[in-house]
């Protein structure tokens, strides 16, 4: 008899545990070309040590565990590629502790970028948080499992670098604690205790991120954001140098899309500038304007394309839109910022063999140390053509980044393939112990990372 | 291929140049522009055609009736000397190409409103004012097949214009009307300046919006209540193509019970909202657009307004916030129309 289901139900509580069919049909699919994995069980926990006793449980039972928040990956990530059990923390979503001149926020892992929004909106309106370009529904520690980045990318990096301290459930059962919090000392910094984050970017495979002190940030009365439009796309890295140079902005981002229409081979560069009060942000438009990009006005290359619009974030899933079907995935890059003209390119190339509109984006992490760039491909889910031509042009766009030179973010397992090929030995060989050591039964999201 | 129908001789025997003395963005005295009107025509460079803030206004300053701008812009065009960056123009046209499909053509009985590319803004055509007319399209994809193209007289493409605005018409057309209100004056002035001008020809009746407005009031007349209220209206750049409607704006005024604020840059005086400005690669183009907005807003302000009405949904974008972060409250003249009979704005 399957004692899983009941121990599960054990730990969990009725409702919270399933193995029925229509209820695993959900986890077995992303929104991505991904072909479904079913996972045998699904579980609810509401706390970490839910967390850990479902873990020790799988480790008795040698039973896969894939953790996954809000389902918002598209690249098979939180697919139970071997089966086992999907973790679902969509429950684990209690903001516990906002320190509003410290600057922080301790929240379970399960809360929904989109509630912490709100919630500081409400709450701490002078506080705000590196939301990605994900749906409000994406979740803290899922977007820290994947080196996710978001708004604030541009001054302060990934959100993994934005980061005090952190609750770990172990594969093996412990529960952990690193930063200041692990010696009592609350959550206000991850420094300067010796290092031993080794989860950050790892997809869950050695171990479950529960708890987080994320750092906040100034939110600006006065928040809007300028478009400025190239046709070179060489100009592009130049043209972010001198933003970054300046350091007035809270966001850069450069696109490029085929639809709609007006953007088709043109360079759009998205700057978000923020104030308290309209003489600051005229003077940091002035600055921007006036003095960093007037060359390229004065001499006809680049034009304000907008000013003073809403802040919209970069979203890529409006690309599903371009083909029937509303299917999309795109694959993410970390790039130096100079490749950005090669690599639009080449995407753009891509995209014209399999008949998908082109659709690119980058935006930048640090003062311009590198950037996120992704190339969109739409697809119609009902139409296998369109989902196979999808598929063959985010392979071939994997191998782009390798012979770039970049590093492909989040990546599938056919882009995990590829860049664990390409490691350091040594690096790689680090890496199997580590994860020999935290998950000896190998029962952590298994498929993804694996190093041998 | 259409050819502006311009008429030299009225320049050569025209004793005041008012369409460039009266410019309010370059500074021309009466022999100067004597000798630049002359270097247009003859199709050499002038550099009018490099600061011209194509604000439309000489149309309205030339007393002969023989379009001035329309000549400039296509001057522009041939001698590639565009007031815009590159980037800027190439993004203005591939804007106006449609691409989510056709739109669906049904007969519309009696008179159509035509929305041309704000189909956006359909919530502005609400009440009783409009009961009387069919919305021409409604659906947003469609926009760009209602789109009068005018635009791109700000962009130096002349070709543009010509090149798109037949199957425009013929859209429109196809809806079988007799007679076209026009929500915004630049589609108006497609239809009723720069096509005639151009020698295109339109199978409709145009309408200005503000004409309409005008005699739906006057049916509607025993509902209004004065608004007693100070406003100034922001004249866009469109309206400089039909002069001849202009005076609606105080005959709805006074109509519905609103002062019209006296102010210095007013009717043939009255200041761009600055969008276009913004944009122009001409060196200090954004701190001007800066400087004339401020200028009109403190004009508004000094006279005592406390609206500033539109008709223009580009001029509410460039300036909208402006005057409400100066206290004074932006409205549509429909909007300011449909409180006068009780109604919300929208």
């Amino acid at each position: 008899m399957d004692t899983i289901y009941p121990s599960l139900v054990h730990i969990v509580g009725e409702g919270y545990a399933s193995f029925r069919r229509e209820e695993l049909f959900t986890y077995s699919k992303d929104l991505g070309t991904s072909e479904p994995k079913w996972p045998d069980y699904v579980a609810a926990p509401k706390t970490a040590e839910q967390v850990a006793e479902i873990l020790k449980l799988a480790n008795r039972e040698k039973v896969p565990v894939v953790p996954l928040g809000g389902g918002m990956s598209l690249a098979g990530l939180a697919l139970p590629l071997k089966g086992g059990i999907a973790l679902d923390l969509k429950r684990m979503d209690r903001i516990i502790e906002v320190n509003e001149k410290g600057r922080y926020a301790v929240v379970e892992a399960g809360v929904s970028h989109g509630k912490l929004t709100a919630y500081l909106h409400n709450q701490h309106p002078h506080l705000m948080h590196s939301e990605p370009g994900a749906p409000p529904a994406a979740t803290i520690g899922g977007n820290l499992a994947i080196h996710g980045q978001g708004d604030l990318a541009h001054p302060y990096g990934f959100n993994t670098d934005m980061i005090n301290g952190m609750e770990i459930v172990l594969p093996t059962g412990e529960i952990c604690k690193f930063g200041s919090c692990a010696v009592g000392a609350g959550w206000f910094t991850l420094h300067p205790l010796p290092d031993v984050g080794l989860f950050l970017g790892w997809n869950g495979a050695t171990g479950i991120i529960t708890k987080v002190s994320l750092r906040l940030f100034p939110y600006k009365k006065f928040r809007e954001m300028e478009i400025f439009v190239v046709e070179d796309e060489n100009l592009i890295p130049e043209i972010l140098y001198e933003l970054t140079h300046l350091g007035l902005t809270e966001d850069l981002v450069a696109f490029s899309s085929a639809i709609p229409p007006f953007s088709d081979r043109l360079h759009h560069v998205s700057i978000n500038v923020t104030g308290d009060s309209e003489a600051e942000i005229e003077l940091k438009r002035r600055l921007i304007f006036e003095v960093k990009l007037a060359k390229y006005i004065e001499s006809g290359v680049g034009g304000i394309a907008a000013v003073s619009q809403a802040i919209q974030r970069p979203q890529v899933s409006k690309s599903a839109d371009w083909k029937k079907g509303g299917g999309f995935e795109y694959v993410g890059s970390i790039m130096p910022v100079s490749a950005y003209p090669e690599c639009y390119r080449r995407g753009a190339e891509i995209s014209t063999r399999h008949h998908i509109p082109y659709t690119i984006l980058g935006r930048v992490i640090g003062c311009g140390h590198a950037m996120m760039f992704s190339w969109s491909y739409a697809f119609n889910r009902a139409d296998e053509k369109t989902v196979r031509h999808a598929r063959e042009a985010l392979h071939e766009t994997d191998n782009i980044v390798m012979d770039l030179g970049g590093v492909i973010w989040k990546p599938a397992v056919f882009g995990q393939e590829l860049l664990l090929a390409k490691m350091d030995v040594n690096t790689l060989s680090l890496m199997k112990k580590i994860k020999l050591l935290l998950d000896p039964n190998n029962i952590m999201n298994p498929g993804n990372w694996e190093v041998d | 291929m259409f050819k502006l129908q311009f008429d030299e001789s009225k320049c050569f025997s025209c004793d005041t140049n008012d369409c460039l003395t009266q410019c309010q963005y370059m500074d021309i005295d009466p022999g100067t522009a004597e000798t630049e009107i002359r270097k247009i025509i003859n199709g050499e460079d002038s550099f009018v055609l490099h600061d011209c803030a194509t604000c439309y206004a000489c149309e309205e300053y030339c007393r002969r009736g023989n379009h001035p701008f329309y000549l400039i812009v296509q001057r522009q065009e041939e001698l590639n000397i565009l007031p815009l960056p590159d980037p800027l123009v190439k993004r203005g046209v591939q804007m106006g190409i449609p691409f989510r499909g056709e739109p669906e053509i049904s007969e519309i009985k009696g008179t159509a409103l035509n929305l041309g590319v704000f189909s956006n803004l359909s919530r502005f055509t609400q009440g009783r004012l409009f009961e009387n007319l069919t919305l021409m399209s409604t659906d947003s994809r469609k926009m760009f097949h209602y789109f009068c193209q005018l635009m791109y007289l700000h962009f130096g493409r002349i070709s543009v214009i010509n090149d798109r605005l037949g199957k425009i018409i013929r859209t429109i057309a196809a809806h079988k009307v007799d007679e076209v209100v026009h929500f915004h004056d630049e589609c108006y002035g497609t239809y009723t300046s720069y096509a005639p001008a151009f020698g295109i020809d339109v199978p409709f009746k145009s309408i200005h919006l503000f004409e309409y407005l005008y005699n739906r009031l006057l049916e509607l007349k025993s509902d209004i209540r004065p608004l007693n209220l100070k406003v100034a209206y922001q004249r866009p750049c469109s309206s400089r193509l039909s002069p001849d409607k202009y005076p609606y704006v105080d005959k709805i005024f006074d109509l519905i019970g609103v002062e019209h604020v006296p102010r210095e840059y007013v009717g043939k005086k009255a200041l761009c909202c600055g969008g276009t400005i913004l944009g122009q690669k001409r060196k200090g183009s954004r701190r001007l657009a800066l400087e004339l907005q401020e200028k009109n807003i403190d004009d508004m302000k000094k006279a005592g307004a406390e609206v500033c009405v539109f008709n223009c949904p580009a001029c509410v974008d460039t300036l909208g916030q402006k005057v409400a972060q100066n206290g004074l409250m932006p409205l549509f003249m429909s909007d300011l129309c449909r409180l006068a009979i009780g109604e919300k704005a929208s």
